[in-house]
């Protein structure tokens, strides 16, 4: 088994975009990898493109980020020549155009999350070739695989804030559980009228799924476990 | 070479033909503008000074002393003298008119339209150089198809206006080139609802609630103070701007003219069309119904 020290750094991820009454819910997991090896257990996947939206990265880091920049710079001209906040649309069109455009060189899929005046809260998702689909809810990256049923079932249209924070948190963990790729922490992001609110859930606090195992400290806890019970006879 | 002075001249004494000089060596075009101002100076002395800038006029890279370009101008004079174009903001849409002079009998009704679609949802009203116009409707096409290709989503029409007045300013900024001498109105409906804008040979754009540009376009101003745009439709507007033109129509100066509408409205479905012929021809019903009642008095 060997550790590719060398391999490019890839996100193997869980993300999630999830709207709901008043405005969108971004979640994602933490870890990035090389090859085997963790280079990060505690990133942060879910960018800030301007004030009212944000993305949420998976597939090759490096890629995604340059993407994400290059998008942070044009929306801010874009700002600037309108005088008002940048819509949701727009700033999924740009991303769009940089991903079709260049779709030989780069591997990143991307979910652009956020709350304008005319639209309301939007959830656009940009997979691989560059198609850019406006959807209700979207997953992506590696651990969305173990989703697609979660989802088909537990989403529903007009969800409250809480309900649908909770939903995402629900889902990163449950991905987080089967995927290798995915794990850390879960980070969600909320956009609505009012404004943005980030949140940080630590691995600890998640709920614990089939066959997982509560954390141990070290083995010596076990040792000094108290002896079973003596049997009455 | 002659050292150089820092008095101010009155054109006629001011020799630019001794300046030229110290550029010799140099292997350029010579400006025929400077050159020509060379050879007028003598002409000039004779001349009594017009109201016209004479000699700050011959250039628009030229300020006068009193900080006007006079070519810009100009420019607007061209616009001046052609026929009246209307524009108005109703509650729930644009609409624009023009007064089509006919310039022979022999020109098909319905030809050399003045109105334009620059895009589904925004129509131009050209005044002036009717090449000119042609120019500037091409380029705000061009710069509405490229904003949706780039960013996905209609043209604002705030943003449109801005371009369209940047390149009409562009211009003005050099002496091979001439101030378009044409004025445009500029009407659209997005999602900021329906917006008015007029935009001058300077390169000027501002938002209107009503505008007019063109021969009448005093009058017609006076006219459309009087509406009350806030509560009017559509379907009235179109009457009124109807009833507005054949207004200022100068039967005596101008002989016969062809009326032009078009609208963006709800009943449109927020798109820029023709006025349906329905509703055109009971616009100028009303309009020459109106116009003998004033005769009439």
């Amino acid at each position: 088994m060997d550790l590719n020290l060398d391999a490019p750094h890839s996100m193997g991820t869980t993300i999630i975009g999830v709207t709901y009454n008043g405005g969108v819910v971004l979640g994602a997991d933490s870890r990035t990898s090389t090859g085997m090896y963790v280079a990060n257990r505690a990133s942060d996947k879910i960018t800030q493109l301007t004030d009212n939206v944000y993305v949420c990265r998976s597939g090759s880091a490096a890629d995604s980020q340059v993407v994400s920049d290059y998008v942070r710079y044009f929306l801010h001209q874009h700002t600037i020549q309108l005088g008002q906040p940048a819509t949701v649309k727009v700033s999924a069109n740009l991303i769009r155009m940089l991903a079709y455009n260049n779709k030989n060189m780069l591997q990143t899929g991307l979910i652009v999350g956020g709350w304008d005046k005319y639209e309301g809260g939007k959830i656009y998702g940009i997979p691989l070739g560059g198609t850019v689909v406006e959807q209700p809810f979207a997953i992506g990256g590696s651990g969305s695989s173990y989703l697609y049923g979660f989802f088909d079932q537990a989403w529903k249209e007009n969800m409250t804030k809480e309900e649908a924070e909770q939903l995402v948190v629900k889902a990163v963990s449950l991905a987080i559980a089967r995927d290798g790729a995915s794990g850390g922490v879960v980070r969600t992001v909320i956009i609505n009228s009012e404004g943005v609110t980030r949140n940080f859930y630590p691995g600890d606090k998640l709920q614990l799924w089939h066959e997982e195992l509560e954390p141990q400290n070290s083995l010596l806890d076990i040792l000094n476990a108290a002896g079973p019970e003596p049997m009455a006879i | 070479v002659k050292p150089n002075s820092n008095r101010i001249d009155p054109p006629g004494s001011f020799k630019i033909s001794d300046n030229f000089r110290s550029y010799s060596g140099l292997r350029r075009k010579k400006n025929p503008i400077l050159r020509s101002l060379g050879e007028k100076e003598s002409k000039q002395q004779s001349k009594k000074m017009s109201s016209i800038g004479t000699g700050y006029d011959l250039s628009v890279t030229t300020f006068s002393p009193d900080g006007r370009v006079f070519q810009i101008e100009y420019a607007a004079k061209a616009v001046d003298n052609s026929g009246t174009v209307v524009g108005i903001k109703c509650k729930d849409g644009i609409v624009m008119g023009v007064e089509k002079l006919i310039a022979s009998k022999m020109m098909l009704p319905g030809s050399n339209r003045r109105i334009h679609s620059v895009h589904r949802h925004a129509g131009m009203a050209v005044a002036g150089l009717a090449a000119d116009g042609r120019q500037i409707v091409a380029r705000a096409k061009s710069e509405a198809r490229s904003y949706e290709s780039v960013y996905g989503d209609a043209v604002p029409v705030k943003e449109l206006s801005e371009r369209v007045a940047s390149y009409v300013h562009l211009c003005t900024l050099y002496w091979w080139l001439r101030p378009f001498g044409c004025g445009v109105i500029l009407g659209g409906y997005d999602k900021d609802g329906p917006q008015l804008y007029m935009i001058e040979p300077s390169g000027i754009s501002y938002r209107y609630f009503g505008a007019a540009i063109g021969k009448g376009k005093q009058a017609a101003k006076t006219e459309i103070e009087k509406l009350k745009l806030s509560e009017m439709t559509c379907k009235e507007g179109v009457i009124e701007v109807a009833k507005i033109i054949y207004k200022l129509h100068d039967e005596a100066k101008d002989k016969a003219f062809e009326l032009e509408m078009s609208w963006i409205c709800e009943e449109s479905k927020r798109e820029h069309q023709k006025v349906p012929d329905d509703l055109l021809e009971e616009a100028k019903t009303a309009a020459k119904t109106a116009l003998e009642e004033m005769d009439a008095d």
